[in-house]
Parts: structure tokens; sequence; C-alpha cells
């Protein structure tokens, strides 16, 4: 296997949109960096709380949910200039294989959710010492 | 919540026009379209591809008694946020700076915006300076400027002879 097909293969890679229903919702942004110890993918999700976002895995794809609260709300009040959309985030991942999916970690911040996804012992570069 | 109102500068990108923003708005279909045409084989485009830096979305309310703006600002401290009022144009800016700390690695994506960003809008009627008041919540932040006296809808009574 050469180095770019490896490369392709261990890594945190965003699917394509398949279906209908996935076209409904509105990808996050999100930065992924690799470290020898984990993968940190941080994505943005304005107006969805800690309470809105469900992550799941399966396999080795993950999947972020986020549900926006009501903070675009405005009671009794009418629209008078409108950018931004409603609708909920939805981005699906295609892991390293050599993630531990157990470890996974969430942290949601201001809009922000950051995952870290350490990879599995044996799969960390080790140092090793020679011998005399 | 506190937040620092600042005395009015000259903003240095003035986003009330609206056409820069429908350009966004259709560069943001775009990229969806790619997105859902050929998935990972299209990165979104960064600011620096485009050039157009970062553009938060806005919106504007209006009830009798104030109007309200709500701006995404997804990752920002609230220190990080200016609000100023001059002349009727309320102007957002801010800097979103990058987190030192995670530069050490491998970079497989930067989708999410970083830098500088300045809006402004221009508010139908009068407002009262003293009491606007600012909110920071999940990433989205909330203005309302509670209108001014003279500003708000009166009943007129009258009398027909």
């Amino acid at each position: 296997m050469n180095a770019v097909a490896n490369n392709e293969q261990r890594t945190v890679r965003p699917q394509p949109i398949q279906n209908e229903r996935e076209r409904e919702h509105f990808i996050p942004r999100v930065n992924i960096v690799e470290t020898d110890e984990q993968y940190i993918v941080e994505a943005d999700l304005p107006g969805v709380s800690k309470d809105g976002l469900e992550i799941t895995v399966e396999d080795n794809e993950l999947t972020i949910f986020g549900r926006r609260n009501d903070c675009h709300e405005v009671p009794n009040a009418q629209v008078l200039y409108q950018e931004t959309r409603p609708g909920d985030f939805r981005r699906v991942f295609e892991l390293d294989p050599a993630i531990d999916t157990s470890k996974i970690n969430a942290k949601m911040q201001q809009g922000v959710l950051t995952l870290t996804l350490p990879k599995a012992e044996k799969v960390k570069p080790r140092k090793i010492t020679v011998g005399e | 919540m506190y937040m620092t109102l600042t005395r009015w500068q000259k903003p240095e990108q003035n986003w009330t026009v609206t056409p820069f923003r429908r350009m966004t708005t259709l560069r943001d279909e775009i990229d969806h379209m790619f997105d859902r045409a050929f998935g990972q084989f299209f990165e979104s485009p960064t600011q620096t591809q485009l050039g157009s830096g970062w553009v938060p979305g806005v919106d504007l309310y209006e009830d009798k008694d104030a109007f309200t703006v709500k701006c995404e600002l997804p990752g920002m401290k609230k220190e990080e946020i200016d609000i100023s009022l001059h002349e009727g144009f309320l102007t957002i800016s801010g800097e979103r700076k990058h987190e030192e700390q995670k530069t050490t690695g491998e970079v497989y994506r930067t989708e999410r915006y970083e830098g500088r960003f300045s809006r402004s809008l221009s508010l139908p009627s009068k407002v009262n300076a003293e009491k606007i008041n600012a909110t920071y919540k999940d990433g989205v932040l909330t203005v309302v400027l509670p209108k001014a006296e003279e500003a708000k809808p009166k009943q007129i009574q009258v009398n027909i002879k």
C-alpha cells in the first residue's frame, strides 16, 4: 500500500452527503487535527447547547447531530432582516480504526464542540531505547 | 451580562451593504451544492482562498418596545466581542483567535473561520442607548435595544365633533 492510500485510511474523514434526509441539515464547519496520541475535531454549532447534542458511534462511523435551541426566536416580534437559517446540524465522519471509540470525549462551549478521539495504546508511537 | 461597549469607530469592513451578503449566501449555497455532489473531494473554501473573511450571520427583530439583534458567533469569549452604537448604526465586531496548543500535530481540515469580523446594521428608529442589554449564550449573541420613548407608537385620542 502506498503512503497516500495509507494516509487516506488513517484519519477522521467527513463523509459525503448521501441521502435526502441529510440535505435538510446544515453541515457544521470543522477543524481536524491529528497528534501522536489523538485526533481533535472542533465543530461550529451556534445555537446548540449541551442538551441539544447527540453524538453516536456505530462501527467506525461517528455522527454529530446538533439540535438548535430557541435562541433564534424572539417571542411576539417580527423579523425585519434575517441571514441565519433555522435548521439542525448533522455531519458524519469515518473514523481511523486506530481510535479507541470507548474513550472519545466531548466538550461543548459557546456553540463549539470539541471532540477528542484518543488512539488505542498499541498504535501510539513508542520510543525504543537501544541497549548496549 | 457585562459586555464592552466601545466608542464607535469606522468599521474596517462595512457589511451593511446587502449585495455582499447575498454573494456570501450564494457562495454558501454553492459550497453546499458541491458538498452534496462531491463530498470529500472538495474542501470547503477557506477565508484565504476567497478573501471574503468571516461574515457571521445577523438577524434583526422588532417588537413594540425594542429591537433585538442576534448574531452567530460560536467559540468566542465575551471579552472578545465589541458592541457599539453610533448614529443609529449598531456595530458588532471582534476577533476569534487561533488556539495555540492545538497547532502541534497534523492539520487535516480548517473550515472554521478565525480572525476579525465586523458587522454593522442600521436601526430603523431611535433607541435608548443607556438601556442596551447583551447576552452571549451557546455561541449566539443577543443584543436588545429598547426603543427611545419618542420612537414608540403612541395612541392619539381624536375627538370627533
